[in-house]
């Protein structure tokens, strides 16, 4: 009875759990306490308990092994046959042997030649079932080539060559600000001329940068160097960027002029909308305005007239037809009071009214002969003479045949900022640091020379160039001494992480007495200012 | 005369060439066709998604090949159950519904049943629905014995073939076996009184007891509105490489797992779970249709039974499916080439599936996609309304009408009886 009731309850058990009540034949006999009930009941419990312990249910298995009463029964042989829900020790499939072929009941198929058996099989899994980092590879690439056949047919076709105009200079974020625009740029799958006009004349510097990024770059230089103002530098970078653009003209070069600053962010659907465009276009710039001191200008905007603090955005403006009626241009008035004037302020840094970034043109609008060129543009000769030259709106007679590109408008593409560091701060010419250091730190083994222990300040290690200027004082001297002791102790912590730390350079100072002489003699020397010790090396 | 002869002779040799087509007289160029037995042609590389010329059988059109005649049944046998539960027009057996509708309004509908190639029973067994959605196959081999012996006693179609002219959609789990529990299905085996009708399903398997021969295998019905309202724009890069979102244990039924999918579905979830190019897991996404347009590979596993929506979303949406389950039958075979449109895996495969799916060529690969971009194909998949040219109701009647004309043997001699009419379980013949 209770034998049946297990039976019945392992074969419909499915039917149990969700589908509903299936027409099972009422086992509901009641509990006769006769010694055979109260024998199979201790059994069940036993085997209760054994599950409990094995962590599998073995009813299924012992049915199959004692009874097999089951219609058709599972063929393949295997050695952990179940799958543990709670562990994750699942043995392998061992299918050394050929699964053994059950006889299949004649009532099943009438053809019996099907290798598909209904019941439980086994799990298979791999010895090693991890990726493999070539077949990863080999995805990749597939996905990749799928990706280029599906950009081939429904991209752009017939795509244009991108001419590029970069003003930089050289300063201390130039490189920062030019590797960034560097590896937008070699991301982009089109052909391209990157046009980098430089003030203060052509630096190796910039070249040997610029040299790295494989593109086909045109470097020029303009004598007059960067003003300090903020003003003034718009000013110029305008006047670098209409010598890229006559440059263009005398080249010939045929493609699509696009301005990419080099501190600004370009995203890459902004190199394939542009491909749209057919004589002159604009996109949509984000302004990040708020750098520097975030919650004074934060506050200040909130002040004046409640503007919210949404990100604002210049760029074409179009009606609910797509028409281009206007421009959305950046309000300086909430900044008024605190923007930037010189380079290294700690203000925000306004933008123009319409920044250069935001516009695109074809290369041919400033060739001196071009067939089909509009009459709605004025020639670049024109633009020589002028003072300020805020956009290259300015290059067109008619600002209606301005077609408005992403979405018009409404599609950001390209985020302006503009973050320098002071104009005087120093930094090693190419970011390489030669000679090399002479501080040596010892490494995780040795014993810590003694120290003074003090509190840990928050004096961060850094890992990089500490950047501020040298001054040769006493009151430095004592500052650094001061600064030697508290970070003693902080280098102990650092014992511990020193595998990592090893290969990065530390500012660390080790005891106070050979600090201080040592820093008297490195900082009266050396005129820059970083201390910092070379790689750890074990004494 | 002499004339006459030569005027004779060069007739003869015209009609003889263009017999054997040696000369192609304004055909078009055929590329990338969806030809049932013939390779596309290759030759030419066509752009994906200038999917060309459709497939020819795919377009055949039905009308003028076939008439149905569709029996008056009394409304508890399909309006009365469908207004008891409205869940039955969104699930994935609801193509018997949609087919009887179809039927009514369709233009090889005839209301002369003497002059009918096709006899349909509008009896809707899968619509006896639990609280959870899933249909109860309990009360369905009663439903259709009741509904036979109705038609069967009051028009004489019936008894004339026993049948073999009458055709049935039975959408469910195991088509005409009537239940979802494979061993109980292939224990009750196909009704016996649907012994010589043509059977519509979804269930397909070879050397299966439930797979009649000569039915017609239909894809399961999915929602055409909702999968047009997921598209996203054609230039979204392909960026997944296999995706799949379901089951992979079925915990409620079979803890242990081994049952569920014959252990298919979780040798995939032990072997891939940690590998970054499988997008696999169990949650209900709402991006599901999307994620689905942004994956190479589709995994359509079997699950308690070998067919799934999964194969007409791949289809849809442009995903290759990696169909894994053994001797399966694809909906329209006979029409659709499966074999050069997805990619079957032996549910003993599973485990190296990653490196099976790398070491297909990249060619091959986008010779997939340029096939299931083609719009005959999505539209051979789905159970539009109204009805379109060349959706699958119109495939179900080409199939139908590929079965014509009706061999002599079938009609019975007076007073011959083939069926059992008692055979089968006990409780089938109690009364509905």
């Amino acid at each position: 009875m209770k034998l049946s009731a297990l039976q019945q309850s392992y074969l419909s058990r499915r039917s149990n759990s969700f589908r509903g009540s299936a027409p099972l034949d009422s086992s509901s006999d009641s509990a006769i306490k006769s010694p055979a009930a109260i024998f199979w009941l201790v059994l069940h419990g036993l085997c209760c308990l054994i599950s409990l312990v094995l962590g599998f249910r073995f009813s299924r298995l012992v049915f199959f092994l004692i009874f097999s009463t089951s219609t058709t029964s599972t063929t393949n042989l295997y050695t952990a046959p179940f799958r543990n829900l709670a562990s994750d020790i699942t043995t392998p499939f061992v299918s050394s042997s050929t699964p053994v072929e059950i006889p299949v009941l004649n009532r099943t198929t009438p053809n019996s030649n099907s290798r598909v058996v209904v019941g439980r099989h086994g799990i298979r899994i791999r010895p090693w079932p991890h990726p493999n980092p070539t077949e990863v590879m080999k995805a990749h690439k597939i996905i990749e080539r799928v990706q280029r056949e599906q950009r081939a047919h429904v991209g752009v076709k017939n795509p244009r060559t991108l001419i590029v105009v970069t003003p930089t200079y050289v300063r201390t974020f130039q490189t920062l600000h030019l590797t960034g625009v560097m590896h937008s740029l070699m991301l982009v799958p089109y052909d391209l001329v990157w046009i980098v006009v430089e003030a203060g004349g052509v630096t190796n510097e910039t070249a040997s940068l610029i040299a790295k990024s494989k593109l086909r770059t045109i470097h020029v230089g303009v004598d007059q160097k960067m003003p300090a103002s903020w003003g003034g530098r718009h000013q110029l970078e305008a006047k670098m960027r209409l010598r890229a653009l006559r440059i263009v003209r005398e080249e010939k070069l045929d493609g699509i002029v696009m301005f990419a600053d080099d501190s600004n962010m370009h995203s890459m659907e902004l190199f394939d909308e542009i491909q749209n465009v057919k004589w002159f276009g604009a996109v949509s710039v984000g302004i990040l305005a708020l750098a520097g001191n975030q919650d004074e200008s934060s506050s200040v905007i909130m002040e004046e007239g409640g503007e919210n603090t949404a990100m604002p955005v210049q760029g074409p403006a179009c009606n609910s037809s797509n028409n281009l009626v206007g421009w959305h241009t950046f309000n300086s008035l909430p900044y008024a009071r605190k923007s930037a004037t010189y380079i290294d302020d700690r203000a925000t840094v306004l933008p123009r009214k319409l920044e250069w970034a935001g516009f695109v043109l074809n290369s041919r609008l400033l060739w001196k002969e071009a067939k089909d060129k509009p009459e709605w543009v004025n020639d670049l000769d024109l633009l020589d003479g002028l003072e300020d030259i805020e956009s290259p709106l300015s290059l067109l007679k008619d600002q209606s045949m301005v077609e408005p590109l992403g979405n018009c408008g409404r599609q950001v593409l390209v985020w302006w900022l503009r973050v320098e560091a002071r104009s005087d701060s120093k930094f090693p010419p190419g970011w390489i640091i030669d000679p090399p250091l002479e501080i040596t730190v010892p490494s995780k083994r040795t014993p810590w020379p003694d120290a003074p222990p003090e509190l840990p300040s928050n004096e961060k290690v850094l890992v990089g160039i500490q950047e501020h200027t040298v001054k040769h004082t006493p009151k430095n001297r004592s500052s650094r001494s001061k600064r030697s002791s508290r970070t003693a102790l902080r280098c102990q912590e650092f014992n511990l992480e020193a595998d990592i730390l090893r290969g990065i350079y530390l500012v660390v100072e080790e005891s106070t007495e050979r600090k201080q002489r040592m820093e008297t003699d490195q900082f009266l020397s050396r005129p820059t200012t970083l201390s910092q010790s070379r790689p750890f090396s074990a004494h | 005369m002499k004339i006459w002869r030569w005027v004779f002779v060069g007739l003869v040799c015209t009609a003889f060439i263009l017999r054997i087509d040696a000369v192609e007289l304004g055909r078009r160029h055929p590329t990338e066709r969806i030809s049932a037995d013939r390779v596309p042609n290759e030759h030419v590389t066509r752009p994906m998604y200038d999917a060309g010329s459709a497939g020819d059988v795919l377009e055949d059109d039905p009308v003028g090949r076939l008439k149905v005649f569709v029996y008056e049944l009394p409304s508890k046998y399909n309006k009365k159950i469908l207004q008891k539960d409205q869940r039955c027009l969104t699930h994935m057996f609801a193509a018997e519904i949609f087919m009887h509708r179809f039927l009514l309004s369709s233009p090889v509908r005839t209301l002369n049943p003497e002059e009918a190639d096709w006899f349909y029973t509008p009896v809707y067994t899968t619509c006896d629905l639990t609280p959870n959605g899933l249909p109860l196959p309990f009360k369905s081999p009663r439903m259709m014995r009741s509904a036979i012996q109705l038609i069967s006693s009051n028009w004489p179609y019936w008894n004339r073939t026993e049948g073999a002219d009458h055709f049935f959609v039975v959408p469910h789990d195991f088509g005409a076996c009537f239940h979802y529990q494979e061993e109980k299905a292939i224990e009750r085996g196909i009704l016996p009184l649907l012994q010589r009708a043509t059977l519509v399903q979804t269930f397909g398997q070879r050397n299966h007891v439930c797979l009649k021969e000569g039915s017609i295998t239909i894809p399961p019905y999915a929602p055409p509105q909702k999968m047009q309202a997921h598209l996203i724009p054609e230039k979204t890069p392909r960026s997944i490489f296999v995706y799949f979102r379901g089951l992979f244990y079925d915990v409620g039924n079979d803890p242990e797992g081994g049952y569920y999918a014959r252990g298919a579905r979780a040798a995939v979830w032990e072997n891939f779970k940690d590998n970054p190019l499988f997008d696999i897991s169990t949650e209900h996404p709402t991006t599901y249709y999307e994620d689905m347009q942004r994956a190479v590979f589709c995994l359509c596993p079997l699950g308690w039974a070998p067919w799934s929506p999964r194969l007409v979303e791949a289809v849809i949406f442009g995903c290759i499916p990696v169909i894994i389950a053994d001797d399966i039958v694809l909906p329209f075979a006979d029409a659709i080439p499966w074999e050069e449109i997805g990619v079957f895996i032996d549910e003993k495969d599973v485990p190296n599936l990653d490196t099976i799916l790398t070491s297909i060529p990249t060619e091959v690969i986008l010779r997939k996609q340029r096939l299931l971009a083609n719009p005959s194909m999505k539209q051979a998949m789905l159970f539009p309304q109204p009805a379109q040219p060349g959706d699958a109701f119109h495939q179900v009647l080409n199939g139908l009408a590929r079965k014509l004309p009706h061999d002599k043997s079938v009609y019975l001699k007076t007073g011959q009886k083939i069926l059992n009419w008692t055979a089968g379980p006990v409780g089938d013949l109690k009364p509905w």
